[in-house]
């Protein structure tokens, strides 16, 4: 490793209003290294990125790329120096090919012609190199999540990125793939490129970092080379305490609540619909669906929730067929539901917290007598959920839209807990949030199921699932495996099963 | 040049915004004013005083008014749930075809009974004639602002029709006209001898009717719900298309209206000429309320003054009266980025 820093970030300050985002953070990037940017979520991890990136400028501070001065506000003036970034969310056109994806605005739209052969010759060299596989002519829209992954960071290779900012790439990964995504990596800071890593997930950040940066609250919270550090000192310096993992009572099954027998469904949306699910949820357990996005999860959590109906198969909620359904029948029927995307389908960003939570229920006579609402009411239970589920939000009338992930998360476990369901469908409940709200929705979900409900928790996260679900399913290609119980298959094994060897069985 | 959301847009500038829209307005109106060779401050002041300046002249401006009231608010209540009813125009007909087909003494009834009937069918029709639309927005997703502008086109086309056919007054002397409607089907004028007719405080009530339901009812949240986020309503439970067809029956109703009070208020038949835009203004209309009910009232006061003001001041001034749609439609795009501005700032590179 020599000591160029490619990168330097000096001092960035970043207000935004009374709150302060960056506050003088220092960061230095030298060749070949991969740093790791850790923090909860609202850490400043994402604002000092988008600094770098000049989407926004600092208040004070200065960004050098490869020992030249970053003019502040300009996005251009990053990519144009050799840094490129694998955002969360994908920003690929899925109806363009691989090769047109990774090559799109590479040259001159006046360029009269598309020197196809080189673009192609040059992508392959590059996935071989760096163990990137992917079709170059393969369309988008049919790659996984992983190949898209894949592709943005050729595209950002293709541009001769030296150095690859990736955030929160392993959020949609699979373990293996995850090793894959290492394994690249490694190649890459191995040819002289550098990585800054920025991720909430200690065990990767230990795997695969050779420093790390904490961040915590706005603040550099701490600096460790990888080699001098533990899980726990990281864990401290990021949270600023120990959080304990919940302590998990023995199950005491009840009845079925909830059962699906050969259901099969067209794709809610994607590509992957329900292939035979056969699937029971008892009172006071909690079932927890293992699998890599897109594997037909998104079609059953919107089948259970309501907005989408099975083709065939038998559907059956406390033991009677259902006939009829929608998302009402679902509420009336004790099914709470809590959706994956929280900003685009569990709230409505421009409405106030009062208007949020009342919207599963506004029909009620709590909150309505003869079509006229009672604000008075809805208000008074907006500020109910406020103090029990510790929502920081400024006032009722707030828009939702101004909440952090965490906060919004929890007003809709509470809109969804409050009327103590019966069965309760997770579906990505902690994603994106950080570790003290994710310890918070875990703990609401045991005491749920000590209360006697049933919870289908569908997450990406492996651990998560480990440690909270009585039994285990997985879900490849939309099937479902037959269910394991609490320590029965190995991380191995399921991580097998995810990838979809010995699904065929099933 | 991006756009970069702001986190909530302060008091002030919700406020400053519109105001510097109508300057912007008055601004662009200005140079037109130069072009035509007159100062354009002294054309102001004659639009103003031909709007504002009498009794005469404010009456004149609330009769203008009371029908953009209704469209206003037929486009604020159809927008607000997202439902881009370009129709109002046909729907103003619509209910303007029924005022005259009832009120022409095909039902001999008294005052009191005659002229709620005929309000509430006119409603039907509007309403009717934008449950279409939304019907094949909803089931099919043909995008409702083709077939509601192009509805506008085939009503004025029914329209014609009938003047040419079974509406045609027989006394009208070959003009494509109807016959007038009879003393009961009339609505009383507010001040004798003004044209300021009953038609403006029904406006008035309906403007506060809808303020109550957007506001207070179940129905007005969820429209609201629908229009700011639809895949969040419907996984809450709201009936989105439901609730998209109760919008345009409100909707419909509401520009229909218009065409009953233009008919039954001031003109007394209905002609092929019977609104020179008025659906399309209430866009206008709406969009300076910012889709406030309430707001309607104002914005179509303020909108049907350029128009009379204009008019008075082209016989003085030599300018002419188009400049009032020149400032309307000006009005249009500046209120319009002036929201924009509101919710978002402008980044040079």
């Amino acid at each position: 490793m020599t000591a160029t820093p490619v990168l330097h970030l000096h001092n960035i300050t970043k207000h935004f209003g009374p709150l302060v985002a960056n506050d003088a953070i220092s960061l230095e990037l030298r060749r070949g290294e991969v740093v790791a940017l850790l923090g909860e979520n609202g850490a400043g991890k994402t604002t000092l990125m988008n600094i770098l990136f000049g989407h926004y400028v600092a208040d004070e501070g200065t960004v050098e790329a490869f020992g030249k001065a970053l003019p502040p506000g300009d996005p251009r003036a990053a990519l144009e120096a050799g840094v490129g970034m694998v955002h969360q969310h994908f920003t690929l056109a899925d109806n363009m090919t691989v090769l047109e994806n990774i090559a799109l605005g590479t040259q001159s739209s006046w360029s009269p012609r598309f020197d196809r052969a080189t673009a192609l010759a040059r992508i392959r060299t590059l996935a071989a190199d760096f163990g990137l596989a992917v079709e170059p002519d393969q369309t988008v829209a049919n790659l996984t999540v992983g190949e898209r992954q894949r592709v943005e960071i050729l595209k950002a290779l293709y541009r001769d990125a030296r150095v690859l900012i990736l955030d929160e790439p392993t959020a949609v990964l699979t373990p293996i793939e995850t090793e894959a995504l290492f394994a690249t990596l490694k190649k890459l800071v191995a040819s002289g490129l550098s990585v800054i890593f920025i991720s909430h997930k200690l065990n990767e950040v230990l795997a695969i970092s050779d420093r790390v940066l904490v961040l915590r609250a706005g603040r550099l919270s701490g600096e460790r080379e990888t080699k001098g550090t533990t899980r726990q000192e990281l864990a401290a310096l990021m949270i600023g305490q120990e959080i304990a993992p919940p302590a998990i009572a023995e199950a005491t099954p009840g009845p079925v609540l909830l059962e699906c027998e050969a259901v099969c469904a067209a794709p809610a949306s994607g590509p992957v619909g329900l292939e035979s699910v056969s699937l029971a949820l008892r009172g006071g357990e909690i079932v927890g669906l293992a699998g890599v996005s897109g594997n037909g999860q998104t079609t059953l959590a919107a089948l259970l929730s309501g907005i989408h109906r099975p083709r065939s198969g038998r559907f059956r909620i406390a033991g009677e067929a259902v006939e009829t359904w929608s998302p009402a029948i679902a509420l009336q029927a004790g099914v709470a539901r809590i959706p994956e995307d929280r900003h685009a389908v569990g709230t409505i960003g421009d409405m106030s917290v009062t208007e949020n939570v009342i919207a599963e229920r506004y029909r009620s006579p709590r909150f309505s007598r003869h079509g006229f609402l009672d604000w008075a009411a809805a208000r008074g239970f907006a500020e109910e959920l406020i103090r029990d589920y510790d929502v920081k939000c400024p006032s009722p009338e707030a828009r939702v839209r101004l909440l952090s992930g965490g906060n919004m998360q929890k007003l809709i476990l509470g809109r969804a807990l409050d009327p103590d369901p019966k069965i309760i469908l997770a579906n990505q409940p902690t994603r994106g949030l950080d570790v003290g709200a994710i310890s918070y929705v875990h703990q609401k979900l045991l005491e749920a199921r000590a209360r006697g409900a049933a919870v289908l928790l569908i997450s990406e996260d492996l651990d998560e699932i480990l440690t909270l679900s009585d039994h285990v399913c997985v879900m490849f290609k939309g099937r479902l495996s037959p269910p394991s119980v609490r320590g029965e298959r190995s991380v191995r094994e399921l991580a097998e099963l995810m990838a979809g060897h010995g699904m065929e069985a099933a | 040049m991006r756009l970069e959301p702001k986190s909530a847009p302060s008091l002030a500038a919700t406020l400053a915004y519109p105001a510097g829209a109508i300057l912007a307005t008055m601004a662009i109106a200005a140079i037109l004013v130069l072009a035509a060779g007159a100062s354009p401050l002294s054309v102001f002041a004659l639009v103003a005083k031909g709007a504002a300046g009498s009794q005469f002249a404010l009456l004149e401006t609330l009769t203008r008014a009371t029908p953009l009231i209704f469209t206003g608010l037929a486009v604020a209540v159809a927008f607000r749930a997202k439902l881009w009813n370009i129709g109002a125009e046909a729907q103003l007909y619509a209910g303007a075809i029924v005022t005259v087909v009832l009120g022409t003494g095909a039902l001999p009834l008294p005052a009191i009974v005659l002229i709620p009937l005929i309000m509430l069918a006119a409603m039907t029709a509007g309403a009717l004639l934008l449950l279409g639309p939304a019907f094949l927005k909803t089931r099919l997703g043909v995008d409702e602002v083709v077939t509601t502008l192009l509805l506008n086109f085939i009503m004025l086309l029914v329209v014609s029709m009938l003047l040419e056919g079974v509406l045609k007054d027989p006394m009208g002397l070959g003009w494509p006209q109807s016959e007038r409607v009879i003393a009961e089907a009339k609505l009383p004028r507010i001040v004798s001898g003004k044209r300021l007719h009953y038609g403006f405080v029904i406006a008035v009530i309906a403007a506060l009717w809808v303020w109550v339901i957007m506001k207070k009812t179940a129905l007005g949240y969820e429209m609201r719900a629908v229009g700011h986020n639809p895949a969040a309503a419907r996984f809450a439970g709201i009936p989105v298309n439901t609730v998209l067809m109760k919008t345009a029956l409100l909707s419909g109703g509401l520009a229909a209206l218009a065409g009953f009070s233009e008919v039954s208020g001031l003109k007394g038949n209905l002609t092929l000429d019977l609104s020179p835009g008025f659906g399309y203004t209430g866009i206008v209309v709406a969009m300076l309320a910012m889709l406030n009910p309430l707001g309607v009232i104002a914005a179509a006061i303020f909108v049907a003054g350029i128009f009379v003001g204009a008019d008075a001041m082209s016989r003085t001034a030599d300018v002419p009266s188009y400049i009032a749609n020149v400032m309307t439609a000006t009005a249009l795009l500046t209120m319009v980025t002036a929201i924009m501005l509101t919710r978002y700032r402008i980044r040079w590179r």
